[in-house]
Formats: C-alpha cells, sequence, structure tokens
C-alpha cells in the first residue's frame, strides 16, 4: 500500500476493517515527511511524539468499534489555528515562540473522532498573501514544481496534502486563502459559508470575512471533514443556528436539471489561455452531466477586489493592535511603553502586515472613514445581492479558481499583482457564501488547473453534490513526481 | 489618490510604527497605487445604506453572561514578557 494514495475514505475503511492500524498510518505520514518535506516545505511544526501518542489513543477509539470517519487520520493545522501546548506562528517573528493556551472549536470538534495531528502548517504571515513568500519562515513549494509558489495563504496546508504528507489539512480563507493555493497544488479546497463553521481559536486576520476551510483530495474527503466541524458555537457569534445536513447524503453522479450559471464579468481579458482551455472543458462536461449551462450577471463583480482591500486592511489594522509586546509574543524594550509598541511592531512584524496595518489605518482614521470604509460596506452590500439575486435561477455558479497557473517565486513582486490573484475567489468572501475549487486539468507543462464552483449561503450540499459529480466525470489522477 | 510623505508619517504614528526613510518612500509609492486602485468604488452610488445583517431575521446572538474556567490564569500569564505575581508589569506609560 502506498500511503501517497490514500484518502480519508480509503484510510477509514482499511482502519475499520483492521487492515491497519492508526499507528501505522501515522508512522507513513511521519515517513513521508520526512522524505519529502525538506524540498517542499510545507509545515512549520511536526509533532511527532504527541502524533504517536494520539494514534495510540485512535487504535484503542477503534479496538472499540466508536471509531468514526476522521478517527486515526493523519491530518496538519494550518499556524494559524490554536492548539493547545502547540505553537501557533501565523508565520510571523512577532508570535515565533507563542504556544496557544486552549483550542480552536473546530479543533475541539474535530478532536471528538480523534484525527491524528502530525503537525503545523505554513502560511504567508498573518495569512497575507497569496503565494508563502510572506512567512517569516521561508516559502513552501509546488510539488508540481519546486520553482513555483504553492498558493496562499494556506500554501502549506496544501502543499503537504498535495505532496502526500497527510490526508487532509485545515486551511483559512479570507478572500481565496484556501481554494487558490487547492487550485494551484491540484487538490481539493472548500470555503464554507461565512457563519458556519467557528473562527474561535482562530488568529483573526478579517473576522467579517474569514472562515476555516478544509484542503481534500477528494469532494467526499471534505465533505466528511465540514461534517464535523460545521454548526453553530456559543464562542462565535457569527455563527447561526442552522441545521447541518449530512453532507455525505449528497453525493451523485449526475446533475440532471440543474441550472448552472457562468457570470459573464469574471471572463475577462487576461485569463491564462490554459486556464480557459480547461474551464471551457469544464462547461462541456457540466452540459452533459445534464445541467443546463447559461450566462449570468454579478454587475459589481469588478469592484469586490478594491471593497476587500479596504474591508480586510481596516480590519487587520484593528485586530493586529493586539500585538503590542505586553501580553504575549515577541516584546523589545524600550524607554517606555509606548517605546515598547513601537519597537516590538516595527521588529515582529514583516513587510506585507505593516503595509496593510497602515492601509488599513488611513482608510479607519478620522476625516477618511466614511470616504473608503463606509464606501466599501456599502459595495459589499451590492455584491452581496447580485449573488443572492443570481440563486434565485441558478444552484451554482462556475468559474476558474485563478485566472493562471502557479507562478514562479519572486514573479509578483509590486503588491497590487499579488492581490490579483484573488481575483475570482474574493467576491465569495465579501458576499459570505460558500465555494469550493477541484482539479480540472493540468497545463502542458504540467501544472493543475483549478476550477471553482460557488452555492447560496448555507448552501455546502449543492456544492459537494456538483463537485463530486464533476471529479467523477472528469476522472483525473493527478499527482506529483516526488 | 497619491499619499505624501507626511501622510505617511501620520499614519505610521497612528498605526505604531517606525520606518527609516528608504521604507517611507517605498511605503509612499506602494499605499498611494493600492489607494489609487481602490478609488473606483467612488464610482458606485450611495454609501451605507444597505444592511449586512448576517442573520437573516436581524437579530443579534447572545449567549448568557456566565464565568467560565476556559484555561488555568497560569498559563496565559506565563507567557507574558514581565510580570509581578498575578499581574502583568508594563513599563510606565510616560
Amino acid at each position: 500500500m502506498d500511503f501517497t494514495d490514500l484518502t480519508i475514505k480509503s484510510a477509514s475503511d482499511l482502519l475499520a476493517r483492521k487492515k491497519i492500524s492508526a499507528k501505522e498510518l501515522a508512522q507513513m505520514s511521519l515517513d513521508r515527511i520526512k522524505a519529502v518535506d525538506q524540498d517542499v516545505h510545507a509545515f512549520l511544526y511536526v509533532g511527532a511524539q504527541k502524533a504517536m501518542e494520539a494514534a495510540v489513543h485512535a487504535d484503542e477509539v477503534i479496538a472499540e468499534g466508536e471509531n468514526f470517519a476522521l478517527t486515526g487520520i493523519p491530518f496538519a493545522a494550518k499556524d494559524n489555528i490554536l492548539i493547545k501546548g502547540v505553537q501557533a506562528t501565523a508565520a510571523s517573528k512577532i508570535l515565533e515562540n507563542y504556544k496557544a493556551t486552549y483550542d480552536a472549536t473546530i479543533i475541539r470538534k474535530l478532536n471528538q473522532q480523534s484525527p491524528v495531528l502530525m503537525g503545523k502548517t505554513n502560511l504567508d504571515e498573518f495569512a497575507m498573501g497569496s503565494s508563502t513568500e510572506n512567512s517569516a519562515f521561508g516559502p513552501s513549494k509546488n510539488p508540481y514544481d519546486l520553482s513555483r509558489v504553492p498558493g496562499g495563504s494556506s500554501g502549506g496546508s496544501a502543499a503537504a496534502v498535495a505532496s502526500g504528507q497527510v490526508l487532509f489539512a485545515l486551511g483559512t480563507d479570507t478572500g481565496g486563502s484556501v481554494r487558490q493555493p487547492a487550485a494551484f497544488c491540484g487538490i481539493v479546497g472548500l470555503k464554507p459559508t461565512y457563519g458556519r463553521c467557528s473562527r474561535y481559536g482562530l488568529i483573526s486576520l478579517g473576522s467579517s470575512l474569514d472562515q476555516i476551510g478544509v484542503l481534500s483530495k477528494t469532494v467526499g474527503d471534505a465533505a466528511m471533514v465540514l461534517q464535523q466541524m460545521a454548526g453553530q458555537d456559543d464562542y462565535d457569534s457569527t455563527t447561526l443556528p442552522k441545521l447541518v445536513p449530512d453532507y455525505t447524503k449528497f453525493l451523485k453522479e449526475d446533475l440532471k436539471g440543474w441550472r448552472v450559471g457562468i457570470p459573464k464579468e469574471y471572463l475577462i481579458d487576461g485569463i491564462d489561455p490554459e486556464v480557459m482551455t480547461v474551464f471551457n472543458n469544464v462547461v462541456k462536461k457540466v452540459q452533459e452531466l445534464g445541467a443546463t449551462v447559461s450566462e449570468v450577471s454579478l454587475p459589481h463583480s469588478s469592484y469586490a477586489l478594491a471593497c476587500y482591500y479596504i474591508i480586510l486592511p481596516v480590519e487587520i489594522s484593528a485586530n493586529l493592535s493586539r500585538f503590542d509586546g505586553i501580553r504575549y509574543g515577541l516584546s523589545v524594550p524600550g524607554k517606555n511603553l509606548e517605546e515598547v509598541y513601537y519597537n516590538t511592531r516595527s521588529q515582529g512584524f514583516g513587510p506585507e502586515p505593516k503595509r496593510r496595518i497602515m492601509i488599513g489605518t488611513h482608510a479607519s482614521s478620522a476625516g477618511y472613514a466614511d470616504a473608503y470604509y463606509k464606501k466599501a460596506r456599502h459595495v459589499q452590500a451590492l455584491i452581496r445581492k447580485d449573488f443572492t439575486d443570481a440563486f434565485q435561477n441558478f444552484d451554482l455558479l462556475l468559474t476558474p479558481t485563478t485566472p493562471t497557473p502557479a507562478f514562479k517565486f519572486g514573479e509578483k513582486s509590486d503588491p497590487l499583482s499579488m492581490y490579483l490573484a484573488d481575483v475570482f475567489t474574493v467576491g465569495l468572501n465579501i458576499a459570505g457564501v460558500p465555494g469550493i475549487s477541484i482539479p480540472a486539468g493540468v497545463t502542458k507543462a504540467g501544472l493543475p488547473v483549478g476550477v471553482q464552483l460557488v452555492a447560496a449561503h448555507f448552501a455546502e450540499e449543492k456544492l459537494f453534490l456538483g463537485a463530486h459529480a464533476l471529479e467523477q466525470a472528469l476522472n483525473l489522477k493527478l499527482k506529483p513526481n516526488l | 489618490m497619491a499619499i505624501s510623505i507626511d501622510e505617511v508619517d501620520r499614519i505610521a504614528k497612528l498605526s505604531r510604527l517606525t520606518f527609516n526613510d528608504q521604507e517611507k518612500t517605498k511605503l509612499q509609492g506602494e499605499l498611494s497605487s493600492i489607494l489609487t486602485y481602490v478609488d473606483q468604488l467612488k464610482e458606485v452610488e450611495g454609501s451605507g445604506e444597505l444592511s449586512l445583517a448576517d442573520n437573516p431575521d436581524g437579530s443579534n446572538l447572545m449567549r448568557n453572561d456566565v464565568v467560565e474556567v476556559l484555561a488555568d490564569p497560569e498559563e496565559f500569564l506565563a507567557q507574558a514578557p514581565d510580570r509581578q505575581g498575578n499581574f502583568i508589569k508594563v513599563k510606565s506609560v510616560l
């Protein structure tokens, strides 16, 4: 058996049939990490001993016959998600020596099924970026081409799953940070509806946009993880008391009678021709599966990125004000209290957090807040209405996930060109709707290309149904040569 | 919208960040290009009139205000750079 070929579902079946133990699976994961991660650099921390302890516990659970879908499954979490007693650096020098004092709600919920945490994965500092080049601890590499980025900000999580080091990973998605790296690394990336999963215990980036998401090898695997993560949490008042359906029941093989919309504003100039070829092939497949495909208009789409680059930095400037060298994390001495703030923040934050704190502070400062922040919130409401209007007539929307395949390190040196890598994904965060990226093809150079499916608020089951049917029809067998 | 070096200084002070002259010049260019890009929002009419409530009925979700012990206070205090007993010690304000 090759560990890199396993999915959550196949590994779970093997565990249930006692063909393998959780301890053996954890050891296979550790062996794979040892073999490839010096090249890929997906992990910022590998907890071998804790993983083996968790695996022993999982084997006990299985022996008692109390196992669930995720019992004994090796996984990784992005290093901005809190796990008690484990580092949570957010890939920033300012939190280099910080250890979490409590579990995030989603970790607590996952632990009810006894999965096995292998370690914490790399990201752009505080999840600000689209390539992991903004990590204070060095970038992760794309398993399909080590000279290219894995995407970001959940690039470590995507690279870890794509290179077969773990069977799934948790990421966070504020503007595309799960879906874009999933597309670049040839795997599945799910961003749930805003309010579907608790953000308690996530290091906040943009609190009104952040969602924790799943990176996995198959759509069915993502459904199994969301099943366990989703639901209302008293510690996050933005989670809604909505029923969590049995997502795995919605995995069908056809799309008969479904209405799929293609947002015409998304098919702009500047999309790589090879991405367009893959996308057009997917449109054909969707029609073959029985769906009717037609154009839909999301009139305010072109403003989504501008809207995002006001709302997000304003929330960043507020959220990152807590890092002041007083209670935890880096503390650089100074003559007085104010100098401690200046010294700690100036030495602790990297260039991108500083840039975004500056933009957000400006856009929310006296005399500018109306022109920028209030205006952006207004446009946000219009963008959200575009989506809710579209879902009156459509079950799903279909777009490319990214305008290009994975780019080379250093290729996008000015901040604005990097921001444009998220042009198809940010609209969903602005509107709060869920989306999933699935592998849809490869370029001539062998780089994965993804497509994104979008559903109405809290209609993740439609995402899973559509994405699963498409995944089966495309029948891609993507695997990097590592 | 282009911004001046004086504006960069004003925002840096509000942000509690320090920059050298070279960094300030670079930031001036980067912030100006980002702010010029977001200026396109001005094409959209209206400001702040539309509801953004996430909950369809617009109500807030509250939990009961009950004290819970989520972790040992010692674990939190152990992360502080300087402490005195159960207090976090800070530099004088002035």
